[in-house]
């Protein structure tokens, strides 16, 4: 098939899912939806398979589908391509008319209305990082593209985006990880009509946590795993319908486990948190959850979880880049029109060069991002660059949520105005590990 | 398709840069940190090794001459040329010794200027000579367009008078550029750019500065008296056009600065390698896994050193990419070498408490890097100065407004 073949079977699916929508023209997605329609008349449309929410293998396939490598790169080049520009320019729309409008409400109510998550899913991120032969719409896998996606929604609201972008970290997780059978087991649940609320949860409610020394613990047993443990700050955690759980496992390392929220012994409390409130954050504690022997991700392969780790880490730096543009581009205006001592506070150097330094942090905190991104889907080692990303956005993460409450004054502390929220996001920045993957 | 490594085309050229910095800047580091003044002439030879790499490359360089005007407008396909890969090769070059590389025949900064804004027959005629950039007077550093140096035209000839200070590699050089003004009342718009000729009459060396670092770089103050130019050596447009009249000289800066941004790179990886050696020989782990906060305070503390250094790399790549690609570039110059100038400077101080009297004494070039360091987030445009532009482009104020 040739990629302008996958192009236009894949622009069919997204189409196919979002017609209907009242979103298509709000975001801009009708003309090249459209466009791609016209060019592809000669192909059949596969109608979506509804699927219920039972998790049961519907079609099984020979071998685990994953999506191929982006390829093709020999020179330095920030341009992304012309498909990643329209994605990130719908979901920034999205995150612009719908995330930001209802931020103050969900961060409130601590829960992100389900409207709006059946929202965010007609916009196909998912579905993007599903393969086709799985009732994806995805033809390539691109660790930047995702990258582009949770900036572009953060831009909106942190909250709101972590918990739109939740269960697509399992879906993503699944794809890149799953066996044939966890794969016709539970993708087909997240290439339906709406998302199943699922979480990735790897933290634990202690200090100095580190993912790869866990103290939630997975036993063997005959024909299977006895799960238990403490997991901290997992997102949607009441409604959530399936988890991946980091455990460690008995006699090797860190390993990641399907969990489906119906099992026995496992049980979510609340715990909302300084910020994230949208997300609706839980505990979820597991004792002694027995699991089947087919729960275990990738046979615990050591590699795969610290590549997990590491593209968590990148989400977050992607999650903390787009916050940070959100408070850069709600300053600006606000300094450049309030006026003290009969001019404009944007005249003093003070605030002039606070605002120069959060455009310049950000910047290295984007490219970092991105460079530690781009070397994952090349395939390249990417830890250091991981590091290295999640050490400057976790650092100058706060400090631009800080500013942004300082350059406001007194605006900055109260409610009406956006800064606080992006203060207390922020900081999640550099503690959370898990939850959103790229 | 977004990618932040370095091609694979200039792979020959950073490593033949990289044996260059290692093999002949590093051994004599230190003579010219503490022989001040000293010509350096093992750089004769290497000059025109340079050339000669500069030549067989096409679009790469390794040196200030290197920058150029990017491509035809007309195309839109991904470029990486000469901004680029001059960036790569002074990266690896000042890895090895900042001075030395400020010493590099035929590659100042006054070349630079010529590359930016000559025209064809200037390029031409100036081909293959050193030359050294005068800006700075000792009224003025800083705020140029307060310039008191003057131009008069007399005939086919302009008469320069005034004072220049902190001329890098002045006396060195076979050509100034010097920053002139056609008239004091105009302010920005009347100020241009002249190719000064060593040994021009009442063009005279005053003195050769001591300096904290970069020593090994020599930094002349001279004085005009009725220095006679001809016409043909004013860079740029004659006319006094208040429109754009400053862009001409500045455009000189969003080719540059990104290269300045380099050295402070350099710089700054020489002193993260020697820095993490020294930390290793004394046991300290660096995990690139492990969350920084359960790490030793050194570790995590390079971690974080190591982060600023990627994040004025990252920054001052693009803003040479862009310029490649023709793309407007002030705003992500600017940025690169205000992150680039203080990351280095900070990076080398912290260097120093973390490996202790192995970082201050003269036994190790710590001490050295730190020095040089400083005056990478001051000239080619100080921290401050870097922040006003950065500031007035996001916030889309004029320099009238934001002063």
């Amino acid at each position: 098939m040739s990629t302008a073949d996958a192009l236009m079977g894949r622009g069919l699916r997204i189409l196919n899912r979002v017609s209907a929508s009242p979103l298509i023209d709000r975001f801009g997605l009708r003309k090249p939806a459209e466009r791609l329609l016209f060019l592809s008349s000669k192909n059949a449309f596969r109608a979506a398979e509804k699927v219920g929410r039972q998790f049961t293998a519907v079609q099984k396939l020979a071998k685990p589908a994953r999506l191929p490598k982006a390829s093709g790169r020999a020179l330095f080049d920030l341009t992304p391509s012309d498909e990643q520009q329209m994605l990130r320019d719908a979901v920034l729309a999205f995150a612009n008319e719908q995330l930001r409008p209802a931020a103050v409400a969900a961060d409130t109510a601590c829960s992100t209305p389900a409207a709006l998550l059946i929202q965010a899913a007609e916009l196909g991120v998912a579905l993007m990082g599903i393969p086709e032969e799985l009732g994806g719409a995805g033809a390539e896998r691109s660790a930047v593209t995702n990258v582009l996606v949770h900036e572009a929604m953060a831009q909106g609201d942190l909250g709101l985006a972590v918990a739109c972008l939740a269960p697509s970290a399992v879906s993503t997780a699944l794809v890149l990880w799953g066996d044939e059978n966890q794969q016709a087991k539970y993708l087909p649940a997240f290439t339906g009509e709406s998302l199943p609320p699922a979480a990735l949860a790897i933290q634990e409610p202690r200090a100095l946590f580190n993912p790869f020394e866990l103290q939630s613990t997975a036993k063997k047993k005959a024909g299977g795993y006895v799960l238990n443990g403490v997991k901290a700050l997992v997102p949607l955690a009441a409604t959530a319908e399936l988890f991946i759980i980091a455990a460690q496992l008995e006699g090797a390392g860190p390993a990641l486990f399907i969990v489906e929220a119906t099992a026995a012994g496992l049980n979510i409390d609340a715990e909302p948190a300084m910020g994230l409130r949208a997300a609706a954050t839980g505990t979820v504690t597991l004792k002694n959850v027995e699991l089947p022997g087919d729960a275990l991700l990738a046979d615990g392969a050591a590699e795969v979880y610290a590549e997990c780790i590491s593209l968590s880490r990148i989400a977050w730096c992607a999650l903390a880049v787009g916050c940070g543009q959100a408070a850069l581009d709600y300053l600006i205006p606000y300094v450049n029109e309030r006026v003290a001592f009969g001019e404009p506070i944007s005249h003093r150097q003070s605030v002039a060069f606070n605002i120069a330094n959060i455009g310049i942090e950000l910047e290295g905190m984007r490219l970092a991002t991105l460079r530690a991104a781009s070397r994952a889907e090349q395939g390249l080692d990417f830890a250091r660059e991981t590091a290295i990303a999640r050490k400057l956005c976790a650092d100058k993460g706060v400090v631009i949520g800080s500013d942004a409450v300082q350059l406001l004054g007194g605006h900055g502390f109260i409610k009406e105005h956006p800064a606080e929220r992006w203060y207390r996001d922020l900081r999640a920045v550099g503690v959370m590990e898990g939850v959103v993957l790229v | 398709m977004i990618n932040l490594e370095s091609p694979k085309k200039f792979s020959a050229l950073t490593m033949q840069a990289h044996q260059v910095a290692k093999e002949i800047f590093r051994p004599i580091s230190r003579k010219y940190d503490l022989a001040e003044h000293a010509y350096p002439k093992e750089l004769d030879m290497l000059a025109s090794l340079l050339d000669g790499m500069t030549a067989g490359g096409g679009a790469a360089g390794a040196g200030a001459a290197g920058v150029g005007r990017g491509i035809r407008e007309d195309s839109d396909e991904n470029r990486n040329g000469s901004n680029l890969s001059s960036l790569v090769g002074v990266m690896e070059l000042c890895w090895g010794d900042v001075g030395l590389l400020l010493s590099m025949p035929r590659q100042g900064l006054g070349n630079s200027a010529i590359a930016s804004v000559a025209n064809e027959e200037q390029l031409e005629r100036f081909k293959g000579r050193w030359a050294a950039m005068a800006i700075t007077e000792p009224g003025c550093g800083s705020d140029s367009a307060a310039i008191r140096t003057t131009a008069v035209k007399d005939g086919d000839d302009y008469i320069l008078n005034g004072e220049k200070i902190y001329v890098t590699a002045g006396d060195r050089a076979e050509l100034v550029v010097v920053w002139a003004t056609l008239d004091k009342n105009i302010g920005r718009a009347a100020i241009k750019s002249f190719v000064v000729e060593k040994g021009t009459p009442g063009f005279e060396l005053v003195r050769l500065e001591h300096k904290l670092g970069i020593r090994a770089s020599d930094t002349a103050a001279f004085v005009l008296k009725d220095v006679r130019v001809p016409a043909k050596n004013l860079l740029g447009d004659p006319e006094v056009n208040v429109e754009k009249g400053f862009a001409g000289v500045m455009q000189t800066f969003d080719n540059t600065r990104p290269l300045v941004a380099g050295m402070a790179l350099g710089l700054t990886r020489a002193v993260l390698e020697e820095t993490r050696r020294v930390l290793e020989a004394a046991g300290v782990v660096i995990d690139y896994s492990a969350p920084v906060i359960t790490q030793s305070a050194a570790a995590a503390q390079f971690i974080g050193m190591e982060a600023d250094y990627e994040s004025a790399r990252l920054l001052t790549l693009q803003a040479a990419w862009m310029a490649d690609n023709r793309k407007p570039n002030s705003l992500q110059a600017s940025m690169a070498k205000a992150k680039a100038g203080r990351t280095c400077v900070d990076v080398a101080l912290k260097a120093i408490e973390l490996c202790g009297s192995i970082g201050y004494s003269e036994t190790s070039l710590l001490e050295k890097w730190a020095r040089d360091a400083k005056i990478l987030d001051i000239f080619e445009g100080t921290q401050q100065i870097q922040q006003l532009i950065v500031a007035r482009r996001l916030l889309g104020k004029s320099s009238a407004e934001l002063r």
